[in-house]
């Protein structure tokens, strides 16, 4: 059963080895690629990674609540260590419970 | 206890020792990337790095004139590895068995 695989939390990530991940990182930064290692600190190996940075520009004197203009910025890396400590969170793009592409990562249900 | 990671994640730290003397290339957090010789690193993932050329030199001139540096592992953002010399089975196998490589 693919629920009670999943006892702690990195036991999530575990199953996401050698599958494409997303990835969040500090600095409006995002990841997908392939999960090659991680450890206890999240430090993690990738490999066939692409990185959007989100740049986000608030126009000087434009009155509060304007919408900012954001402008994304891709780039392409082969293999990629990331360090840990920027990690926000790591997830599938799929659902890994009932492997419906919902983009979510639900949990355990209890019943 | 399944997750029997070594306190010093020393995963990590054995794929950049078996990368010594490959050519890596290091972003820093304040976004400078330096490219260069991997020479040494230890368990805190500190970097040791010769014949380095910072990517953008017209917006750092001052690093212009330096040929090898030590980076502290928490200014490190990325590291770009050299993907022929990393063995993606191995790394998966020794990650899911929580052991160095």
């Amino acid at each position: 059963m693919e629920n009670s695989s999943i006892q702690e939390p990195f036991d999530l990530i575990r199953l996401s080895l050698s599958e494409r991940v997303f990835v969040k990182l500090r600095g409006d930064r995002e990841l997908t690629g392939i999960l090659h290692a991680y450890d206890g600190h999240m430090n993690l190996i990738m490999s066939d990674v692409e990185e959007t940075i989100m740049i986000v520009d608030v126009a000087e004197g434009a009155p509060a609540g304007q919408p900012a203009t954001v402008n994304v910025a891709k780039r392409k890396m082969e293999m990629l260590f990331v360090r840990g400590d920027g990690v926000i969170l790591v997830r599938l793009p799929y659902c890994r419970i009932c492997r419906c592409s919902c983009n979510q990562v639900s949990p355990p249900s209890r019943t | 206890m399944r997750h029997n990671f070594c306190p010093l994640g020393s995963l990590i730290f054995s794929v950049f020792k078996t990368l010594t003397d490959q050519q890596v290339t290091v972003e820093l957090k304040n976004d400078l990337s330096i490219t260069g010789v991997l020479k040494s690193v230890d368990q805190f993932l500190n970097i040791r790095l010769d014949s380095i050329k910072v990517l953008d030199e017209a917006r750092h001139p001052h690093m212009m004139a330096v040929k090898n540096c030590f980076i502290r592992g928490s200014v490190v953002r990325y590291v770009q590895l050299p993907s022929e010399h990393v063995d993606t089975q191995l790394l998966e196998d020794a990650t899911r068995r929580g052991a160095p490589t």
